[in-house]
């Protein structure tokens, strides 16, 4: 009996050449006339076999259009910083940045060379986001489903905010902001941490990564059920919801086995968007607070209880010896230096 | 299926002799550290301090740092000063004439094997103030007897001399200077940063951070000591991503990795450090010392192709010493063989006179350099 598997396929389940239902009034019509939408063998071993209609419209349009510009300048700016040597561009890439304006700029427009072309992509690249959202929700709409899509993007727009635009913003500096390049971008994170005093101690960051493990996990178990009794029709599982026949039963029976629970077909779909969800608005409140309400994670875990003790070695900081300074008038060893003099005057009084 | 209990026995055996071999400690298991190589446990139980070592990266070194030179056969303090023998001695003139020559041939050896005695004295006049190598030279000697003498928090009494850093050749490997980032003149302004670098092991970060913290003094520390932003401190992400980059720097000149100082939960905490840190601390500014007083007023004697690209000095980092390892030749003691580098001879009293002399032995510094232009 012939079986069709993604992948694995020996056989392919083509409809006629579906549409797609009519589109409300005053809308942009779709991409494609006469031999679109078509067919396509091999995307077929991965998904379906039509490919069409796009639908692009004008929040698409503007969408790429914002995102291609903001997609060229982070690429020029990658180029002038390899004296436009192409061959360097190619070469360097993973290193290269477009790079947010140095920290004494604070809020203020810095030059176009000095930072200002990454506020300039960054705000197309901000807005090219911010319509490809409104695309989503207004697709959604259009086909008369529910705008769950558009949530979870919200959700890690939330994310995408805080690190480009608001903790920026807050912390009073646009040098704060996540440079556009690979292997910057990375590294920056780095920097934040160690700046910040270890995001292994940032309780959202606990949970964001938690969240993230737990998508992964979720994907396993449900692909691995779904799969696994879709020979008794489980891979219709939205009929299954209400109309369980054996094999949503044998799913639930599966886990009641396994684990002594089972969630149900329409459940474990809420848990998977729940909790990709909540990595991204855990992980956006992780860096909304970094510097802005917490200064060093690792001593706010100290605080809490949240962080081991473990020996301490005895080392103390030499740097109080080092300048001749007994450390007596310091309230705190990062005071800037032109309140000093009044700490001093202040510890001499007491 | 049936398998006999020799079978078993035998896979057994042969489960256990592979899960063990190669092991150097019962602790370290294969499966824990990376094929070929090693750890050592640097921290408290459970805080996973973990010194990773790759063997054959490890055998390289030994081998290029194991071939430290005999030293020169012992010369007696007795006898007539330099000074009194030799014209224009001013730094080495307290040491008796056969200390001063045991010294003038280990650093033949040392720094310019090839060359001999003429690439920093002219032949038919050994006093006189050229070539710009002699000046050079003597300048180092003084930096060399600083580092013994002030610096043994840095330093401790293995000390330095000449050949920690020449290893026989007149420029050491592993220094560095300031770095023109672009060839064609752009209006971008140069970041300093995102280009691959050893510097920064690879990292996409500010690659040149040697000119911040062991030339200027920039401040190193970024993490704030509470755990609320109460203190309004200016330290932002971007002063974070310098001291990242030092800090993999002074990792790579020592071949060891972050927790060989730190406790990589909160890097910052001393009562977490391990007391490498204190040595590294003062070596900090040991170097950003000899950069700012030994090395950098020498620039006007330079000859060009002696200088950066940028036309400034070849300038001393840990890695000129380090040379990828912990201890420097793996703290083969060589000063001890020459007492001579150790000390400046010279009492508290006679430095502040030495001091202001050593300003008009500036002024001839500058004035060789216009004679030789």
């Amino acid at each position: 009996m012939p079986q069709y598997y993604n992948i694995f396929t020996r056989l392919q389940v083509r409809a006629p050449v579906y549409p797609g239902v009519p589109l409300p009034k005053g809308r942009l019509p779709r991409i494609g006339k006469g031999g679109y939408p078509w067919f396509t063998y091999w995307i077929g071993k991965v998904g379906d076999t039509q490919i069409g209609p796009l639908y692009l419209g004008f929040w698409g349009l503007t969408s790429l259009m914002a995102g291609f510009l903001a997609f060229s300048l982070v690429g020029l700016g990658m180029l002038a910083s390899v004296s436009w040597n192409p061959v360097h561009f190619l070469k360097f890439f993973p290193w290269l940045a477009l790079e947010p304006p140095p920290a004494h700029y604070g809020l203020h427009i810095p030059p176009l060379w000095d930072g200002g072309m990454y506020l300039i992509a960054g705000f197309f690249f901000t807005m090219a986001i911010l319509f490809w959202w409104v695309r989503v929700y207004v697709r959604a709409r259009d086909l008369g489903t529910g705008t769950h899509l558009a949530w979870g993007m919200a959700a890690a727009m939330w994310f995408f905010f805080n690190l480009g635009f608001t903790r920026p913003l807050l912390m009073g500096s646009w040098s704060e902001a996540v440079p556009m390049g690979w292997f910057p971008h990375l590294d920056w994170l780095t920097g934040l941490s160690v700046a910040y005093g270890d995001f292994y101690y940032n309780p959202f960051h606990m949970l964001g990564i938690g969240f993230m493990y737990g998508c992964a996990l979720l994907w396993a178990m449900h692909g691995g059920t779904i799969l696994a009794v879709s020979r008794f029709g489980g891979d219709r599982e939205v009929e299954q919801i209400t109309d369980r026949g054996t094999a949503a039963e044998r799913a639930a029976l599966f886990w009641r086995w396994t684990m002594g629970w089972n969630t149900t077909m329409e459940g474990i779909h809420r848990w998977g968007f729940w909790f990709a969800a909540c990595m991204m608005i855990c992980g956006g409140w992780a860096i909304l607070l970094t510097g802005t309400y917490v200064d060093n994670w690792h001593r706010w875990a100290e605080k809490h209880h949240i962080a081991p003790v473990y020996p301490e070695t005895g080392v103390r900081d030499p740097l109080a010896e080092w300048s001749g300074d007994d450390g007596n008038w310091r309230v705190y060893p990062y005071l800037p230096a032109d309140e000093a003099p009044a700490a001093a005057s202040e510890g001499d009084s007491q | 299926m049936k398998i006999g209990k020799h079978k078993v026995l035998a896979l057994v055996a042969l489960g256990a002799v592979t899960l063990t071999s190669g092991c150097d400690y019962v602790e370290n298991l294969p499966f824990e550290v990376p094929w070929g190589h090693r750890s050592e446990e640097l921290g408290a139980p459970g805080l996973g301090m973990q010194w990773i070592k790759n063997r054959g990266h490890w055998r390289a070194l030994v081998a290029a740092n194991s071939d430290v030179p005999e030293p020169q056969p012992p010369a007696s303090a007795d006898g007539p000063a330099a000074a009194t023998i030799y014209q224009n001695v001013p730094v080495l003139g307290h040491l008796s004439i056969g200390q001063f020559n045991r010294l003038m041939v280990a650093m033949t050896e040392w720094v310019a094997p090839d060359e001999g005695c003429t690439y920093c004295h002219l032949p038919d006049s050994m006093a006189a103030e050229a070539p710009y190598t002699k000046l050079v030279a003597r300048k180092m000697i003084e930096m060399t007897i600083r580092a013994n003498e002030g610096w043994q928090k840095h330093v401790a009494d293995t000390g330095v001399t000449c050949y920690t850093c020449h290893r026989g050749q007149p420029v050491p490997d592993y220094t560095w200077s300031n770095i023109q980032d672009r060839t064609i003149p752009s209006k971008m302004v140069d970041i300093k940063q995102n280009l691959p670098s050893w510097n920064t092991a690879m990292h996409a970060l500010p690659y040149n951070p040697m000119e911040l913290f062991l030339e200027g003094d920039q401040d190193i520390r970024v993490t704030g000591p509470e755990a609320l932003p109460i203190n309004r401190r200016r330290v932002m992400t971007k002063q974070g991503e310098e001291t990242f980059a030092l800090m993999n720097y002074i990792s790579k000149s020592l071949g060891v990795g972050c927790v060989y100082c730190h406790d990589a939960r909160a890097f910052e905490r001393w009562d977490f450090s391990r007391p490498a840190r204190v040595t590294a601390f003062y070596a900090i500014r040991h170097v950003r010392e000899m950069n700012l007083d030994y090395i950098n007023p020498l620039l006007p004697i330079m000859p060009e192709d002696r200088k950066g690209p940028t036309g400034d000095m070849i300038k001393v980092g840990c890695a000129t010493c380090h040379q990828e390892v912990y201890k420097p030749l793996f703290g083969a003691k060589m000063l001890a063989d020459y007492p001579e580098l150790a000390t400046s001879g010279k009492s508290a009293e006679a430095e502040s006179v030495a001091e202001s002399e050593e300003g008009n032995a500036d002024t001839g510094l500058v004035e060789t350099a216009q004679v030789m232009e």
